[in-house]
Formats: structure tokens, sequence, C-alpha cells
């Protein structure tokens, strides 16, 4: 293992395999589609097994970042190619690593039209959310933060739904106004520390009232970004409009880009900063837990549902985070993971009938355990994952983002637990109609059960899903001493509030 | 007597000058039939003269000279400048390889007057002194007018060239009076001599002279609000002329307005300070709000133009070496890629015309995915979007802004940058979103191809390995004269 540039060919190899795709699959129509699918399967598939690689050199007992490479990239503006892991960014590259090739099984059934560019697009997009997790210079964690806008918008764009334009352009434009405020803060950052290297970012002492503008430049990228109330309103377009895969990669992927930047950036670098707003963001998490779950209880859309349930979800991500109590930070971790493969199941399995039915309106189905018992199954431990359910990945994030709230403030803990009421009321209200009733409708009746290939895609998340909620701890020792060291400058202010 | 040694310094212009005069005989001589081989020939001078630019006996150790009684400088920077526009006018040669004779068009005036302007900007960028200023410029201009009436048979062509030529015409006047004010209030026409003699000083004759000269070259990059001229012109010329205009002069004539402000009147930046200021916000601005209703294409790269003329200007206000470099790497990489765009609107010919308007792309990525993704990578980098060149160039521009304490200033434009991303995007959308309407005509020749290949190749390719650039503008704003 030793020099082996690890991370590196981990980042890279999908973009490999996407222009090994852009030469090698020719011929008709066909032949092209087949070539490229099984290409960007078997390049995704080796990411992943990089990745579990990468994984088992990885050491849980080591706090700081491991697997550091250093290159030169603009030598004379001192700006570096630098890449690194700790415990939390190793979960990142591993959910991004994992999701994609299922992202791919699921496109190989449901995209039927320019299947070549499709899977170019994701392997491109997979290179980009790897470099995000990866990187440890601003710059280079900026240029593949915006890099994954392009692949983005043409996925939704492309292979979008009816209102396709709006949704890619609202998705790219809402982004990127985020993103660019964020650039400034580098610029800035950059001009006081003389260094965008964020290993010597963290720890640097900003002066305050610098500090307080860095930090709402870099909330209005990550807010975005989560998304959080009231910046969520590209979301639910965006995962109507997207294709499956799509939706897959930016519910389980994408929105944790903005929670992964708020840990590393916000709260690592801007500690002082991020004390003084969190007030605030915990009121914009609680709005978004309490709101968005009832705005979600009236949709008639599954995927809109499903998209305002991520941002419930995310919520508790950021009242977690911004708690400044372990709990809350390990139940951030936590919460984000679970949503993870929650949400890109949760889509995945909206896909499975879109695909056959090619509707996604509530009403238009009923009574579908009857037919589709596998499915019902899927769908059932999905759902109970998603209230939260004891046993399931959902319920030990909830429940620890919950008890850092309490800990911070009661009266947060109150308000969020309404939040999993509601949710729980959506979702089973979903379920009962989706699955029980009578099976009325002819072509409801008609639809076949899970297919093998829909199986594999399944398994493993339904498998984590389980694993995560009743072993959680294998889990959360990994990232339990970085997140810990994270919280050091919060620890201090509290002793210091309480001797002063 | 003239001296060797402003010889050696000035050997590329020389050059230039020389082999131009031996085309202008040979175009009489042979007519039409010689319209291809004095292209071929014009891109070879330019190849030689970019050569001897770097000649290391004719830098010298110190690495700048100046000529003809100091009216002629070589730095680093002009070095830089010059190589750009040198490759930016070979490229507009490539463009226009068979596009005058799909047009019935094919002159050898052509050529000729590229390289005409090409000396006029050569000679801007290494101005030291009030009129070889005016003579450049003026060599520059008289023969882009002529380009911009070349297709002498369309009316839009002819009325572009006459539209070009009165506003052009006007600006030099105003350029010429502010000129004569310096020179009256100051008593010398010396760059070094002036940067003395007016250091410090605010009497209206210079405030009115700084406020002239900056209008007229602002006029001549098209910053707003003096932009009135660019998207008719734009929209006029014939579209290889264009890809011209959009790169080359732009660039000289923006060297010339750093040169100027950086040493006659440097030390009255008070006087111009403000005035930048709000050429740079007006322009990020209006050429990001105006872009949103084109569908013009040649239009709305008027208007982009006028958007990046606006941040390169962000990086010219903090007056810093910072800056310079930022500058220089930015209009690099603008020049190439507006080149691209260019290219790949002059590959796409229906009915024997060359599209114009947004819609004529319609479905590229399905009828020509190859020149569509070339067209895409060219427009994100347009945008300032990374992973691709485009971004290195603003990131170093705004970068300087905030070193300089002009948060206000970068946050500015990198709002202007998202608006004006949407009308990239739209391009994007309507090449991969609509389904295709009738087919092109075939691409034409390689010349056009090449220059598409390698713009689009190398915004990619800068981005992995900017060094060579980024060392390159380093050691150029390190040796230009007005930051020693």
């Amino acid at each position: 293992m030793n020099g082996f540039p690890i991370l590196s060919a981990l980042t890279f190899l999908p973009l490999i395999g996407a222009f090994a795709i852009l030469l090698l699959a020719r011929g008709s129509e066909e032949a092209k589609a087949k070539l490229s699918q099984r290409l960007a399967l078997l390049f995704s598939l080796a990411t992943l097994g990089l990745a579990f690689t990468m994984f088992g050199a990885f050491d849980p007992a080591d706090p700081g970042f491991q697997m550091k490479e250093r290159h030169v990239w603009i030598e004379a503006f001192n700006i570096a190619y630098l890449n690194g892991v700790d415990g939390i960014s190793v979960w990142f590259v591993m959910i991004s690593a994992l999701l994609t090739p299922i992202a791919i099984l699921s496109a190989i059934g449901s995209i039927k039209k320019r299947v070549k560019e499709f899977m170019v697009a994701l392997l491109v997009l997979e290179t980009m959310m790897l470099g995000t997790f990866t990187a440890l210079d601003l710059v280079l964690f900026y240029v593949f933060f915006e890099g994954v806008l392009i692949p983005m918008f043409l996925i939704i764009g492309v292979w979008g739904g009816e209102k396709r334009t709006y949704a890619a352009y609202k998705f790219f434009l809402y982004t990127l106004l985020g993103s660019v405020l964020m650039l400034v803060a580098i610029f800035a950052m950059s001009a006081l520390a003389g260094t965008t290297d964020m290993t010597a970012l963290i720890g640097e002492k900003f002066p305050r009232h610098m500090a307080l503008w860095l930090w709402l430049a870099f909330f209005a990228s990550f807010a975005v970004k989560t998304p959080m109330w009231p910046f969520h309103t590209w979301l639910p377009y965006a995962h109507v409009e997207a294709p499956t895969a799509g939706s897959v990669i930016l519910a389980g992927v994408l929105l944790k880009m903005g929670g992964y930047g708020f840990i590393r950036i916000a709260i690592q670098m801007l500690p002082e900063a991020s004390a003084y707003f969190a007030p605030f963001v915990v009121v914009l998490s609680l709005v978004a837990i309490v709101y968005t779950s009832l705005v979600a209880l009236a949709q008639t859309d599954m995927k809109k549902l499903i998209a305002y349930s991520s941002v419930a979800h995310m919520g508790f991500v950021t009242l977690g985070l911004f708690s400044f109590t372990r709990q809350g930070f390990d139940g951030a971790m936590m919460v984000m993971l679970s949503h993870t493969f929650v949400a890109a199941a949760l889509f995945l399995l909206v896909g499975v009938v879109y695909d056959r039915m090619h509707t996604r309106e509530i009403a238009r189905f009923g009574g579908m355990a009857a037919n589709m018992p596998r499915y019902a199954a899927v769908f059932m431990v999905i759902m109970l994952a998603a209230i939260g359910l004891p046993g399931t990945s959902g319920f030990i994030g909830e429940f620890l983002s919950m008890q850092g709230a309490f800990l911070a403030n009661p009266n947060y803990a109150v308000v969020a637990a309404l939040g999993i009421i509601f949710g729980a009321a959506y979702m089973l209200w979903l379920y009962r109609r989706l699955f029980y009733g009578p099976l009325d409708k002819s072509d409801v009746r008609a639809m076949k059960d899970l297919t093998p290939r829909e199986i594999v895609m399944f398994a493993p998340l339904v498998l984590l899903v389980l694993w995560i909620g009743i072993y959680p701890s294998a889990f959360r020792n990994v990232f339990a001493l970085p997140m810990e060291r994270a919280l050091v400058p919060f620890d201090a202010q509290v002793h210091e509030a309480q001797n002063g | 007597m003239v001296d060797l040694k402003s010889l050696v310094v000035a050997l590329p212009e020389i050059e230039l000058a020389v082999a131009n005069l031996l085309f202008l005989v040979a175009a009489a001589v042979f007519g039409r039939k010689a319209t291809r081989p004095l292209g071929a020939a014009a891109i070879l001078v330019f190849v030689v003269a970019g050569i001897s630019l770097f000649l290391p006996a004719r830098i010298g150790p110190e690495g700048f000279g100046a000529a003809f009684g100091n009216q002629f400088v070589d730095d680093g920077f002009a070095r830089f400048v010059k190589a750009v526009v040198l490759l930016a006018s070979s490229f507009s040669i490539l463009l226009s390889w068979d596009f005058f004779e799909k047009e019935g068009q094919a002159r050898p005036e052509y050529p000729v007057l590229i390289v005409f302007a090409v000396l006029g900007m050569m000679l801007m960028i290494s101005a030291n002194d009030l009129l070889s200023l005016y003579v450049g410029l003026e060599l520059q201009s008289l023969s882009l007018y002529v380009l911009a009436a070349f297709n002498r048979d369309d009316a839009k062509s002819g009325e572009a060239g006459v539209k070009y030529f009165v506003l052009g015409a006007m600006s030099s006047g105003i350029l010429l009076y502010g000129l004569s004010l310096l020179y009256g209030f100051a008593g010398s026409v010396d760059f070094d001599a002036l940067s003395k003699t007016l250091a410090g000083r605010g009497e209206p004759g210079i405030v009115v002279g700084v406020i002239f000269v900056c209008a007229a070259l602002a006029f001549k990059i098209a910053a707003a609000p003096f932009h009135m001229w660019a998207p008719d012109v734009y929209e006029g010329a014939p579209t290889p002329v264009t890809a011209f205009f959009a790169s080359a002069p732009k660039v000289a004539a923006l060297a010339l307005f750093i040169r100027f402000l950086f040493i006659p009147v440097s030390g009255v930046a008070d006087q111009w300070h403000e005035i930048l200021l709000f050429l740079s916000v007006a322009s990020m601005i209006w050429g990001a709000f105006a872009g949103l209703s084109q569908t013009n294409l040649k239009r709305l790269l008027a208007y982009s133009a006028i958007a990046n003329i606006g941040y390169l200007l962000v990086g010219v206000i903090g007056g810093r070496e910072d800056g310079v470099q930022a500058v220089l790497i930015y209009f690099a990489i603008y020049s190439l890629t507006t080149l691209g765009v260019f290219a790949v609107i002059l590959c796409l010919r229906r009915g024997g015309k060359v599209i114009e308007s947004m819609s004529d792309l319609q479905g590229l990525s399905k009828t020509n995915p190859l020149l569509a993704l070339a067209m895409a990578v060219l427009l994100f980098s347009l945008a300032g979007l990374p992973p691709l060149a485009g971004f290195l160039g603003k990131y170093f521009v705004f970068l300087a802004a905030v070193k300089s304490g002009y948060f206000e200033l970068a946050v500015t434009g990198v709002i202007a940058s998202v608006v004006a991303a949407f009308y990239y995007l739209r391009i994007v959308k309507v090449m991969y979103f609509d389904e295709p309407s009738t087919g092109f005509d075939p691409v034409p020749n390689w010349g056009v191809r090449a220059v598409v290949g390698v713009s689009s190749i190398a915004l990619v390719a800068l981005t992995v390995a900017p060094s060579l650039l980024v060392n390159g503008a380093v050691s150029a704003a390190r040796h230009f004269t007005g930051l020693i």
C-alpha cells in the first residue's frame, strides 16, 4: 500500500472509465448501449473494490488525515493537489463508491435513450463526488464541488421528465449562486491565511468579524446544497424530474456534500462563528423538520413526497451538528449515513414501479402487497427505517441527534419530536395507499415483482440499513475520533462560559 | 541615425512590417489566386515573429529593452501579450480558411489586413509614448474597420463597417484630445517622464485628459457604457472577422490600457480609479443581464465579451502584480475559448450559410456529438465553471481583487457570473435537451476543426497542468516595466 496513490486512483478511475466508454462504445445503437452499460458497471465496481481496499487500510485509531498525497498543481499561487481522508470523509467516499454501481444498475433498466452518454455522465459525476470528499485543498475542493453541477445538469436535463429544463436550470443556478459566495470566502481565507491547505486552515484563527462573514458565505453554499429550509425549493423539482439514477445520487451523495461541508469547513475551520450562528441554524433546522414533514403529507407524487422527507431528514443533521454535543455530532453523521441508504432505496423503489407504470401518482396504485410481495417487503423495511424504528438505521441517528438537541435546549427536542411523528404519519400513509386496499386497478395488477437485477440493487441497501440499526458502533467507531476532535473548541467554550 | 539596438528590440515588428509589404505586392500581382498562399504565409510570419519574440539574444539579461528613443518598450508583459495576440491571429486566419471562398469573397487583402492589424497591436502593446500609442492604435483600428466591411456585397457587413468606423473615429478624436491635454499640462509625451511629472497633480486639464483617454480606450475594449458598437459590429461582420475582433484586438487594447494606467497616469490613480471601478461593474452587470435576451449567437457573444472585459478590469483595479498576472492568465484563456466557440459556429453551415441563431444548434448533440461536446466544454469554461480553465482565470482575477480589499467587487463579479452562466447554459440546453431539426452541411476543412480541437482540449489540459501558463504570466508580470 505504501506509496501507491490509492485515493487518486480511486478518484480518477471512474473518469478513465468514462473515456473508455467514449472511445470504445461504437457501432449500432444497441451494441453501444450494451457495451457502455457493461463498462460502466465494471469501472464502478472496480472503484468500489478500490474503496474497500482503502477502507481496509484505513486506521480508525488515528484521528488525523490518512493516505495523504501532495503534488504541485499551481506552484506560483501555492495551490497544491492535496488529498487525504479522515474518519469522517472515509464514509462519504464509501457511500459515493457504493451508490454509483447501484445507480448504474438501476439505469440499465430504465434509461433507454442515449445510454452511452448517460453512463459517461454518471462516471464523471462519481469522480467529482469522490474528489470532493478526498480533497484537502480548498481550491481543489471547490473544483470538484462545482464540477458536480455539469454532469448533474445534463442528467436532469437530457434524461429527465416533462419539466426537466426548468428543473435543471433551477438546480444549476441555485446551487451555483450559493457556491460562488463560497468561492469569495475561499478567496478571503486564502488572502488572510496565505494558504488554501485545509489541514492548515483547521485551527487557523480568523478575526471575529471576518469569521462571521466567511461563515455566512460558506453557509450560503452548504445551506443550498444540504438543503436547509428555506433554500430547499430546487430540490423537489430536481428530484421529480431527474431519472431514478440521478435522484439516487442526488439524494444519496450530493446532499451529503452540504453536511460534509458544514462539518469540515463551518465547524472545523470557523468554530466561533458556528457557535455564534448556532441558534439561527437550529431554528431553520426545526422549521425544516416540522414544516417539510407537513408538506410531505400533502404530496400526491411519490418522488416529491420523498424529496420533502429528505429535507426533513437533513434538518436532523444540521440540528445535531449545531447542538455541539457529542451525541448531536454522532447523530448527524448517523442520520447522513442512514439517509443515504434509505433515500437511495426509496427513490429506487419509486423507480421500480415508474418503469412499469410510467406514473408516480400515488392514487394510481393500491393493493400491491398482493401481487408484488417481495417489493412490498423491501419497501416495508426501508419505510420503517425512514420513520426511525428501532433496529433500523433511521432510529440511532435521529435519536442521538435529538438527544444532542435536548442537551443543548430541551425545547429543541420537543419540536423535533413533532417532526418524527409527522414523518411516521406520511410514510405509513404512503405505505397504506400503495400496498393495502383492494387490488382493483388492472395495470397495477399486471405489474411483475422485483427482477433479479433489482434484488441485487436493493440487497446491499437493506443489509446496510439493518446493520446500522442493529450494530451502529461498527460505523460510529470509524468517525468517533475525528468528530470528538471537532468538538474540542466547543467544549472549551462551554468551560469558559462555566468558569467565567 | 537608427541605432542597431532598436532594430533588435523591435525585431518581430520589423519582420511583420517587411513581410507584409511583400504580401501587398504579391496580392497586387497575383490577385485572388494569392489568397490561400498569403494566408499560409501570414501564419508562418506570425510563427516566426513569435519565435523571435523569445530569442534570448534579443531579450538580454535584464529582461526588457527600449527602442527608438524610449518610444517603444519590450518587456515580459509585452512579450506575453504579443504571444497571445499572435496565436489568436493565427487561429483567426485558420478560421477564415475557406469561409470567404464559400461566400464568394476570397480576396488576398484579408491576410494583408490581418497582418497590418496585428502590427498595429504589437505597437500598441509596446507603446511607451503617447504618440506611438496613437499610431499603433490607429493602424490597428483602420485595418479593423475595413475587415468589418469585408463582405462587401452584404449590407449587414457594410453597415457594421460604417458603424464601427464612425464610432471608432469619434473615440479616436476623444483619445487624441485627451492625449493633447496630457501633453499640454505635463509637457512630455514619454510615459516615464509623464509618470514623474503627473504624480499627485489634479488640475482640471489633467483630470479631463485622463478621463478622455480612459473613455476612448474603454471604447476600444468595449467596456460598458462604451460598448454600444460591439453587438452590432459582432453581428454584422463576417463570422471569422468577428472571431478575430473578439480575441486579439481586445487583448492588445487592454494591454495598452494597463500600460497607460500603470505608467504615465499611475501618479494620479485617484482620478481614474473610480472610473475603472464603474467600467468594471457596469460591464459585468450589463454584459450579464443584456445577454439574457439575445437569440443571435454573435450578439450573445458580444455581450459575453462585455461581461468578460468587466472581469478583466477587476484584476486591473487593484493595481498590483498579482492582478496583472491574473489578467494575463485570464485573457490568454479567454481568447482561446472565444476563438473555439466561433470555430464551432463556423463548422456549422445550413443551406450554404453559417448559422447565426441559437435555435440553429437544436439537437446538435445528436447530429454531431463531438462538436456539441467541444462546444459544451467551451461554454462551461466561459461560464467559469470548474474543472475547466475558465474557472482558473476567474479565480485569479477575483482572488487579486479580494487581496486588494475589493470584497464588494468580487461579490458583484461572482453574482454577475451566475447570471451570465444562464445564457451559456441556454446554448447547452438547446444542444443537448432539444430535438434536432434538419441536418447541417458537411463540416468544412481541417483548419476550423483544428481550432475547435485545440481550444477545447487545451481548456481541459490547462486545468490539469496550468503551470506553464501561470508561470509564464508570473514572470511576465514580474518583468512588467509598470511594476518595476
